[in-house]
């Protein structure tokens, strides 16, 4: 597109929009080792004050505990059943097939204020109290998507063929899958069950219709906007939940560096 | 049977809890106690459709989706370009993983960090002072608001029309160009309509995300869109409401999706 000129253009607006794109992760990193716990600009010094207050802070460990506990679980739910879904609608032909590759997207598809909604007050009709066990349920039904994508992309290029060879030879359906499917397809589960951690670890809009008084990191950080007093430790608690996304995200892409990572929503 | 687990699972959970929501549209409340009435009507869909409240924070909300959509596109065309046809595999590569990554750092605390660029004594006032300029601030106003939304999606955007420019086989601009077009003209008549696919999938995230938000406009601005307007008729102020009210995104993503699908998009996602 154009000669020299535009190429030079080209290049200035990409480094523009980088630099746009990673401006604001550099400016919490800035604020969480920041003197004063004000929003200021500049920072006022170099400190280790908010990180220690953070770490002293129990009702943020308790919420970061919580995360955890939620992004485990709803990690191994999606990972069991993505996989079992990406296994039926790469290998098997039936009635519905192709509704089934639609409907998964469906909870990260819609607007997740009517996601969250449409599950609370499920939650609430059929007497299910709201807290872990709800935010794990609506955290697992959109994982379940990055699962699925990341395990059919990887069984649409190996061939079905070895499975076939597996059964004739004599292998039961478990056997087969231990010993040809999933040594083939690990990898990219591996990368699914990783970004279905990060994107539960810090996903916030559905998990507030779910959390009922339970305090995951996100809701943890989005209270303390409110109050002064820890105003000044969210920059540390942000800093840790974009290392806890982005660094599995990391090595996810490594991981499926052929197909790449798929898109959230 | 490989599917009966997630299948169920996600019938029951996910296109159960919607109709159960769909449902609660349906109800009422009673304006002294406050209780849900269990009685169908239809009272909220008129009251949605007519209040000019409503309409106002719709038509508001919907002006936004496409101003953010449509600068989202000019701001990822050229970074997508130069990754599609002018970086080397190497750098290509790398920079895919440069604009994944901050897609899954978390949400809120990009949200929250345009409140320390936007804030009174914040970086981007700062910046400006010596030219004599003033960033749009917290206040009533919508442009921090429009910076943010552009900001987190950006990376929405970028992805599928990356792709989209990576598949156009290189023999087609030297065709155009053998042809005598020229880099304008190769660009107009065929890179542009040959990713409008691309672009109409980013547009997808970019419409939805805007529609469903109600964090980031409760953090930099004081002005309602649909998201925060829904919210706050959640729960014990008017369920059954804010049930109706839930449907304006919902169908507009709907009848979005099913022009996006007419046009290609979902074989560019």
């Amino acid at each position: 597109m154009g000669g020299r000129p535009g190429r030079v253009a080209l290049r200035v607006a990409t480094a523009a929009v980088l630099l746009f794109m990673y401006f604001p992760l550099a400016l919490i990193v800035a604020y969480a080792f920041n003197e004063s716990g004000t929003s200021a600009w500049p920072p006022s010094g170099l400190s280790l004050r908010w990180v220690d207050a953070a770490l002293a802070n129990s009702g943020l460990r308790q919420a970061f505990i919580t995360s955890l506990a939620a992004a485990i679980g709803a990690t191994v739910i999606a990972l069991i059943l993505g996989t079992l879904a990406a296994m039926a609608v790469a290998r098997h032909r039936f009635f519905g097939r192709e509704i089934i590759s639609f409907v998964v997207i469906f909870p990260i598809a819609l607007p997740g204020i009517v996601t969250g909604m449409a599950l609370s007050t499920t939650f609430a009709t059929t007497g299910v109290p709201l807290g872990l066990f709800a935010i794990i349920v609506g955290h697992a039904t959109f994982c379940i998507v990055l699962v699925y994508n990341n395990a059919i992309a990887r069984l649409r290029r190996t061939a079905a063929s070895l499975e076939e060879a597996s059964a004739d030879l004599g292998a039961d359906t478990w056997q087969t899958f231990r010993h040809i499917t999933l040594p083939g397809i690990r990898s990219a589960m591996l990368a699914g069950a990783l970004l279905a951690f990060a994107l539960s670890f810090d996903e916030v809009i559905v998990t507030i219709f779910l959390a009922g008084g339970v305090q995951t990191l996100p809701i943890w950080i989005f209270q303390s906007f409110r109050l002064a007093n820890q105003v000044a430790l969210v920059n540390v608690a942000g800093l840790v939940a974009i290392l806890l996304s982005v660094v599995p995200v990391y090595v996810a892409s490594r991981l499926t560096r052929d197909t790449g990572p798929t898109g959230r929503t | 049977m490989l599917l009966a687990g997630p299948v169920g699972w996600l019938v029951i959970a996910y296109l159960g809890s919607l109709a159960i929501l769909f449902l609660n549209a349906f109800w009422t409340r009673d304006p002294f106690t406050g209780l849900v009435i269990r009685q169908p009507t239809i009272d909220n869909f008129v009251e949605v459709a007519t209040n000019p409240l409503y309409r106002t924070v719709t038509l508001r909300t919907v002006g936004m989706a496409i101003a953010v959509t449509l600068t989202c596109m000019v701001l990822a065309f050229p970074i997508a370009y130069y990754m599609a046809r002018v970086a080397s595999p190497r750098v290509r590569g790398l920079m895919v993983v440069a604009i994944v990554m901050p897609l899954w750092a978390s949400y809120l605390v990009k949200a929250y960090s345009w409140r320390l660029i936007l804030s009174e004594d914040g970086v981007l006032n700062w910046f400006l002072a010596p030219l004599g300029l003033r960033g749009p601030g917290l206040g009533e106003g919508m442009i921090g608001l429009w910076m943010v939304f552009t900001y987190l999606w950006l990376p929405y955007m970028i992805l599928p029309i990356y792709a989209g420019l990576e598949r156009i086989p290189s023999s087609l601009l030297e065709a155009s160009a053998d042809l005598g077009g020229r880099g304008f003209t190769t660009f107009r008549r065929v890179i542009f309509p040959l990713v409008v696919p691309a672009l109409v999938a980013g547009s997808i995230f970019t419409f939805s995300l805007t529609l469903g938000d109600y964090i980031a406009p409760g953090l930099v601005t004081t002005t309602q869109f649909i998201g925060t307007l829904i919210l706050s008729r959640f729960g014990v102020p008017d369920l059954p409401l804010a049930a109706a009210l839930s449907l304006v995104p919902l169908a507009i993503m709907v009848v979005y999706l099913l022009i996006a699908r007419r046009l290609g998009a979902f074989e560019a996602l």
